[in-house]
């Protein structure tokens, strides 16, 4: 798993690399102007790019979590805590960049009775509630179970975040892709999005592998494997 | 050239958006990265305290 990791990485990496850059090009140059926000809409190359990842980045960490206790299995507990800092910073990345956004369009960086800011911010309490409750164990086992419920009972606010716009009409805008029918956004716009969601997600795989390398060989730092490994890298 | 810059008029928020999204990826690479080369530096050190006097560099681990 260690070898697993450690050989897609780089693979990972190019590919997403290859990914953030066209799509940066795209949303920036080829993209037309909103007819309504002008070259406003642009920040939404990177904001939507980020909030979707902060839920997938949580979805992979419960789901793992939960599976490491149910099963004991070490790795998946290992998989959640490397999840757990990247979804976090993710998670910030899409409120900063709703704050900018909504500054020229709504008027204002930050609404506190909006739905979907709320559930957003309870996301990144979430993470960071994971790890510091994490950090207070001594015991790494006790830490995996006991963190593991933590982000289970969180995943409720998993739906509540995507359906808060339509549960809660307030300040934040309706969904644009992620509808059944037909998106309501046209191809020239969507194609960079489209493009830029895939690049976060492969960055997200690729540090996902890096962190996963390195929680394996704190949780198994005395294995025979992992001086062999050693042996080899220091030769 | 400094049409594209201005991003009609949104030139702050767009370009301060960017930016933040670039910052928050680089400190991802290299947070992830530490991680990964602090716990072989960390099980290297453990594991073989007898060595102690010659440590490989990090730079040779990784």
């Amino acid at each position: 798993m260690y070898r697993l990791a450690g050989q897609l990485a780089p693979w990972f990496a190019v590919t997403a690399g290859l990914l953030l850059l066209t799509g940066t090009y795209g949303g920036l140059v080829l993209a037309p102007a909103d007819y309504l926000q002008g070259d406003g809409f642009r920040i939404i190359y990177v904001h939507v790019p980020s909030a979707y990842l902060s839920m997938l980045a949580y979805i992979i960490m419960a789901t793992s979590a939960v599976v490491g206790f149910i099963w004991r299995i070490k790795m998946a507990h290992g998989l959640a805590v490397s999840a757990a800092p990247l979804g976090a910073s993710f998670t910030l990345l899409a409120l900063v960049t709703g704050g900018i956004w909504g500054k020229p369009m709504w008027g204002t960086y930050w609404q506190w009775a909006d739905a979907r800011l709320m559930s957003e911010l309870l996301l990144l309490f979430l993470f960071a509630g994971y790890m510091v409750l994490r950090a207070s164990f001594d015991d790494r086992e006790k830490a995996d179970r006991v963190s593991a419920i933590l982000a289970a009972v969180g995943v409720i606010n998993i739906p509540i975040i995507h359906y808060s716009v339509e549960w809660w009409s307030t300040l934040h805008q309706g969904p644009t892709i992620a509808k059944l029918d037909q998106p309501s956004i046209t191809m020239d716009m969507l194609s960079p999005l489209l493009v830029m969601i895939l690049g976060f997600t492969i960055f997200f795989a690729w540090l996902l592998c890096k962190r996963l390398q390195g929680e394996i060989l704190n949780r198994e730092g005395h294995a025979r494997w992992v001086e062999k490994l050693l042996e080899e890298i220091t030769r | 050239m400094s049409e594209f810059l201005q991003m009609g008029g949104y030139a702050a928020y767009v370009w301060s958006a960017y930016g933040i999204t670039l910052i928050v990826l680089v400190v991802n690479i290299w947070a992830a990265f530490r991680s990964h080369t602090g716990a072989l530096v960390r099980i290297h050190h453990e594991n073989r305290p007898e060595r102690s006097g010659r440590q490989p560099t990090v730079r040779q681990i990784t």
